[in-house]
């Protein structure tokens, strides 16, 4: 009886044996596909995770580059504030300078009318010789203000007439006397005004000996003592430039003191001869 | 550095020596004609001669010539300042040696840079 029934528990045991290892087999080939699918969903997800950190590191390097972009564009700007701002004063310094270099120009131009003047002045009162002294105002005349034809006139007390007393490219004896406050010259030596002719420019027309380009009266504070008289300019100098006013200026003053003194020396160089020669005369 | 200036006027001898004055380390001799330029000329040496054309004893032109025929001088530089402002003047003294020439009246900054250029002075 027990054996039978072990008989039947063995059967049923084989047998349940056999269902269960289709259960198992079952069971493990539904473990493996799990597994594998596992697997693969692994792989998925560990190729996902290589993207995702491929992505935050591009993201991470556009954020870098991002960030870097809006230090340039700040820096650009700076720069470009930086850049005006040196242009402004570029344009400032650049401006400064045109005015150096025009002021350059003007004291250069002025220091080349203070040397010819100093020189006309210097040379003026370096003799006591009316004769040196006519021929210093000559060369001043011809040299600095480029006259051709012009001359000295002087006033006599006596007669108030203006006589020539040195011409250049004109004949001295041809030139007459002018009464004083007769014509342009004469009225010239009379107010002691300087007298420019209307038609100044035309500088090389011929002019007759009473109707000149240029009178400048030499006066001595008030006093009138002749007349330098300008006829014509020198070809090449086709107008007045503003040093040559400058120097009629001059000339007025200086060449009118350089004659007077001159005059007077002579004058007592001869008295003091005649004096000597008296003296001579009383001694002997 | 020597410069000769020929020049019968004096007040144009200083008016010239004035303007070049203002360059540096720079002598200037003077004479009043072409015979005493040419006298001041055997005695020193020069770098630049300025002369005017019209003067007494000897003129100009004829120390240009003969300066420009003597090989000691045939290389100074030669500036003519006068008062000849007709093309032929100017063509016959630059046909005779001259390097420069400038007509009166004066600028004494024209006297300067023309100088300056002839002394190769920048």
């Amino acid at each position: 009886m027990v054996e039978e029934k072990e008989d039947k528990i063995k059967a049923l045991q084989k047998l349940a044996t056999g269902e269960k290892a289709e259960e198992i087999l079952e069971m493990v080939n539904r473990g493996m596909e799990f597994t594998k699918e596992l697997l693969s969903e692994n792989e998925r997800l560990r190729f996902r995770v290589v993207q995702l950190q491929e992505e935050l590191q591009e993201l991470s390097q556009y954020s870098e580059r991002k960030q870097l972009q809006q230090k340039l564009k700040e820096e650009l700007k700076r720069l470009e504030m930086e850049k005006q701002r040196l242009m402004s004063e570029y344009q400032k310094v650049e401006a400064q300078n045109r005015e150096y270099a025009m002021r350059y120009v003007e004291v250069e131009e002025e220091n080349n009318n203070l040397a010819n003047l100093y020189v006309c002045s210097y040379q003026l009162h370096s003799t006591l010789d009316f004769q040196e002294v006519t021929q210093i105002i000559m060369e001043i005349i011809i040299n600095l203000i480029g006259a051709e034809e012009f001359g000295i006139f002087l006033l006599d007390e006596k007669t108030h007439k203006l006589q020539a007393v040195a011409m250049e490219g004109r004949d001295i004896n041809s030139m007459p006397s002018f009464p004083l406050g007769e014509g342009v010259i004469g009225h010239s030596a009379q107010t002691g005004q300087n007298y420019y002719a209307p038609d100044i420019a035309d500088t090389q027309k011929p002019r007759s000996p009473d109707s000149p380009l240029v009178c400048i009266p030499l006066k001595i504070k008030e006093q009138v003592i002749g007349v330098i008289v300008l006829y014509k300019l020198l070809p090449q100098k086709t107008q007045f430039a503003n040093v040559d006013y400058e120097l009629f200026t001059l000339l007025a003053g200086h060449a009118a003191t350089a004659i007077f003194s001159s005059r007077l020396y002579t004058e007592a160089q001869r008295k003091l001869t005649t004096i000597k020669g008296f003296m001579e005369l009383l001694t002997h | 550095m020597k410069i000769l200036v020929v020049e019968d006027s004096p007040t144009m001898r200083q008016l010239i020596s004035f303007a070049l004055k203002r360059l540096k380390d720079v002598t200037i001799v003077e004479a009043g004609d072409g015979v005493e330029g040419l006298k001041k000329l055997n005695a020193d040496t020069f770098d630049l001669i300025i002369t005017d054309i019209n003067m007494p004893v000897m003129d100009g032109l004829k120390l240009i010539g003969l300066v420009r025929r003597d090989v000691k001088y045939r290389n100074i530089p030669i500036m003519i300042i006068t008062t000849e402002g007709g093309a032929e003047d100017r063509e016959r003294a630059l046909a005779l040696g001259a390097n420069a020439y400038i007509t009166k009246p004066i600028q004494a900054g024209n006297v300067l840079e023309i100088a300056k250029s002839l002394l190769g002075i920048p």
